[in-house]
């Protein structure tokens, strides 16, 4: 789960890193309100949307020339100008897709004056099973292109979860970041503050870019973009309360409910499918075959009837899905199970598209008598590559 | 012979009193009479499990069940165990287990928060047990032994290694190598998390090392750098003069990057872990890839017939 730019600086400060001062406001009359309570004389004015990329963005309403979603002003007027002109329009980033993001949400924050900005992230290192630091002096651009054209500066250092940042971690970050005299002690205090919220909320990325030496020397968090471990909000309420369901797929929210893993994509073959691995490969068996899927979606080990129909429907809601695929593998679920959810959901909602299922495994044979004898216009099919011909088949054929 | 279980190895549950736990060990009963000796519950020390119709010709077959891990292993001589404990409580039964010293732990529980597993692998590192999992369908030996949630109805005896990070591409993998006449000598699901006890490494070298496991395929997915680190491990043995025919397979081609499907370690970051880049590496180590997840079996008698 993500949460925007002002959250993630709230939940931080909370620990002691250094951030501005700072309101998130939805409309120009509150963002007047609040500027005047800054200091001054430099204001900045960031959308607050949960993608990367908000500075070069471009709002689709507004002509090529017009400036980004992160602005500054010189004033409060300003300010209160920018706002009118972002609010309510919609933002289009390198991360959002052509469709862009509707900006609700500004971040008016107190300026800085900046010397040098700096690059740092916490992670879990999937390849040690530690968290790590990942920092580098190139910060403020777009880290992707830092680690594929200059790899030497880029610094990891994983942590070992039993000791905590030391002492010695910090020296190390301090000396990767060329940090002294005033920087290199408020480094000394940071890097703990960060691993300690990072581990505590459950964090899957605390990413600060840039974080800034400003000119008095002192260290200060610029922009943070946190994610958290969906498995682990169960513990975290306070978590929680930040989700922006506004920000997220209505198909996916609707998936979380049921507990299905749903990922909207965009091709025409709606596809569901038992267990994630095997969701992966019927969606690439799929392009193998020349079309794309029109989503991910895994009902899971243990899926029920109801499950199975609130997954037909998901699927069959979507406008872009030309037909569908279903791919079963049994284990502990049971082919008859699937069959009768199936049997269930069209029954329900009627079927629009042409459907294939393949079932193997478990009660296969009688998964197979449900079908057949419901006299439903299905597509049988016996293996995985059977399958995915037919759909594309019967896609291509209307 | 065969990998990590045989008909010798005597499993605890724990979390054999939930749903899932029964039903799972039912099944392990049913198959080959797996040696399921006990069931550990913090609250139910002392009480006994009777298995049910699910158990086929051991229903009716009482296990007891122990409040700890070590009291369970003392009265029992067990020497795995398998983990069926919800995921906020996860993390910490592999821990008791792991302080049990328990030789081979298997965790079959989906959604452990990422950071409990950290804690587990610090503890892991320092001590002689070796975890198979999290979020993983467990290990099968053909006609022996049955330690988590694999069907055992599409199993044959055989001489096919296989490994996977995905369940139910385990059981594609396992079906099609049956109905090619090859069978398996072990089953290893390694786990779908991004922190996990056994990686591809691991368990390559057994498979390497054990002489009735003729050929293997293993199926890696999207995210992370398991497969590519498996391919170098393959080639420095290959010129060692250790090596086995392997078909392989990744899932995950068409998922676009930064979202993650389904399995919390399948997504794709900065550029890193796609599926392109672990084809060519397991491709340069000899590894024949299949393009098709429905060619396994297939592509590997192909292999074998040279």
């Amino acid at each position: 789960m993500n949460i925007h730019e002002y959250q993630a600086k709230r939940l931080l400060h909370s620990y002691g890193a250094p951030v501005a001062g700072g309101v998130a406001v939805y409309s120009a009359e509150q963002a007047e309100e609040w500027a005047k309570k800054l200091p001054g004389p430099l204001y900045v004015v960031k959308s607050q949307i949960h993608a990367g990329g908000r500075g070069k963005g471009k709002f689709k309403e507004l002509g090529d020339d017009a400036k980004g979603g992160v602005r500054l002003a010189n004033s409060v007027e300003e300010v209160v100008e920018n706002a009118r002109e972002m609010l309510g329009n919609t933002l289009v980033t390198k991360q959002t897709g052509p469709a862009g993001k509707q900006v609700n949400r500004l971040y008016i924050e107190d300026g800085a004056d900046i010397d040098r900005e700096l690059y740092l992230s916490i992670l879990v290192d999937r390849t040690v099973g530690r968290p790590a630091f990942v920092v580098s002096t190139e910060g403020g651009m777009d880290i992707e292109a830092v680690a594929e054209e200059t790899p030497d500066k880029i610094v990891t250092l994983p942590i070992d979860p039993e000791k905590g940042v030391t002492d010695a971690d910090s020296k190390k970050l301090n000396r990767a970041l060329k940090l002294t005299k005033a920087a290199a002690k408020d480094g000394l205090k940071l890097f703990p503050i960060l691993y300690k919220a990072f581990t505590e909320k459950d964090m899957s990325l605390l990413e600060i870019n840039p974080l800034i030496v400003m000119k008095d020397g002192h260290l200060r968090v610029l922009d943070a973009k946190v994610s958290f471990d969906g498995n682990a909000l169960f513990r975290h309420d306070d978590i929680m309360a930040l989700r922006d369901k506004s920000e997220e797929d209505e198909k996916e929210i609707e998936a979380s409910k049921h507990d299905l893993a749903y990922v909207a994509l965009d091709g025409d073959i709606g596809c569901m499918v038992n267990g994630a691995g095997l969701a992966m490969a019927t969606m690439d068996i799929i392009k193998l075959y020349g079309k794309e899927p029109a989503n991910f979606l895994d009902v899971g080990g243990g899926a029920s009837k109801e499950k199975v129909t609130a997954a037909f429907k998901i699927i069959t809601a979507d406008p872009n899905v030309k037909g569908i695929l279903v791919n079963i593998f049994g284990g502990i679920m049971r082919c008859d199970v699937i069959a009768e959810g199936v049997v269930a959901a069209v029954k329900e909602v009627g079927l629009k598209v042409p459907l294939v299922v393949r079932l193997e495994g478990t009660n296969v044979e009688k998964g197979k008598q449900i079908i057949n004898e419901s006299e439903l216009n299905v597509i049988a099919a016996d293996d995985l590559d059977d399958a995915a011909q037919k759909i594309v088949k019967a896609v291509e054929g209307n | 012979m065969s990998i990590l279980v045989n008909k010798d190895t005597k499993v605890l549950v724990q979390g054999l009193t939930g749903k899932t736990g029964t039903f799972h060990t039912e099944q392990a009963l049913a198959y080959h009479g797996t040696r399921m000796v006990a069931g550990i519950h913090p609250k139910k020390g002392g009480e006994t499990w009777t298995a049910g119709e699910g158990a086929g010709e051991a229903t009716g077959k009482e296990l007891p069940i122990f409040a700890a891990v070590g009291e369970a292993k003392e009265a029992t001589g067990a020497n795995a165990s398998v983990i069926y404990v919800p995921p906020a409580g996860a993390g910490a039964a592999i821990i008791e287990a792991i302080d049990a010293e328990i030789p081979l732990i298997v965790c079959i529980t989906e959604g452990i928060p990422v950071m409990d597993m950290v804690k587990v692998k610090a503890r892991l590192e320092k001590s002689k047990s070796r975890l198979i999992g999290p979020n993983c369908p467990g290990v099968l030996t053909p006609e022996e032994c049955k330690i988590g949630i694999m069907p055992g109805s599409i199993f044959k005896k055989g001489n096919v290694g296989i490994l996977s990070r995905s369940g139910t591409l385990t059981y594609e993998a396992v079906f099609q190598t049956t109905n090619e006449g090859l069978g398996q000598t072990t089953a290893v699901g390694i786990g779908g998390d991004p922190v996990k006890g056994t990686e591809f490494i691991d368990v390559l070298e057994m498979f390497l090392a054990d002489d009735e496991t003729r050929s293997m395929i293993m199926i890696g997915e999207i995210g992370g750098s398991a497969e590519e680190d498996a391919a170098q491990f393959l080639k420095d043995e290959a010129k060692k003069g250790r090596s086995k025919p392997i078909v392989g397979f990744i899932a995950g081609r068409t998922a676009p990057p930064g979202r993650t499907m389904g399995h919390a370690g399948a997504v794709i970051s900065g550029g890193k872990g796609g599926a392109d880049d672990k084809i060519a590496a397991m491709e340069d180590a000899g590894i024949r890839v299949s393009p098709s997840p429905a060619q396994l079996g297939k592509t590997l008698a192909e292999v074998l017939k040279g």
